[in-house]
């Protein structure tokens, strides 16, 4: 759905859009899961539309799908901004679909590798 | 490769719904 400013501006009130562009991604009943603000150049912007999908599935429980996504932006846009919390995101959908609490310590191994420096690495250490 | 956008916001609600699709919003001032 595509809402313009000048055609329709309630939709921006409607979903508090305060800035162009906005993207919104939500579930199927309209429940909004992520969203993010201004330009991004075509390698940023796929895998963040790919991560409000994998948020969008991580809360609505389906965490195989969750995790499918989130690994397939650290393969396929491996140098994307967003990579190193799609990595740590795809150890919790993990997590969450097994129960199995290695899979938290494995992510935690994998940042050793790769996004050492990110934010993300530093919220995994934990699991170490 | 061209969008078919929907504007209705309302229509693209019920689309996503009856569908059990996500849905994809695009807030946009670009010329028209």
């Amino acid at each position: 759905m595509r809402i313009h400013i000048k055609e329709n501006p309630k939709g921006f009130e409607r979903f508090g859009a305060q800035w162009t562009p906005t993207v919104i991604i939500a579930d199927p009943k309209g429940t909004e899961h992520y969203r993010f603000e201004g330009f991004l150049p075509a390698g940023e912007f796929l895998p963040q539309l790919q991560l409000g999908l994998a948020k969008t599935a991580f809360a609505t429980g389906d965490f195989g799908k969750a995790e499918s996504l989130y690994r397939q932006i650290v393969r396929e846009y491996p140098h994307a901004d967003i990579a190193p919390e799609a990595l740590y995101w795809a150890g919790v959908s993990k997590y969450k679909g097994s129960g199995d609490g290695t899979a938290l310590n494995e992510t935690a191994r994998a940042f050793e590798s790769q996004y050492a420096n990110s934010v993300w690495a530093k919220k995994a250490s934990v699991w170490a | 490769m061209d969008v078919n956008w929907i504007k209705d916001v309302d229509a693209a609600l019920r689309q996503a719904s009856e569908q059990n699709k996500p849905l994809f919003l695009d807030f946009s001032a670009a010329p028209m």
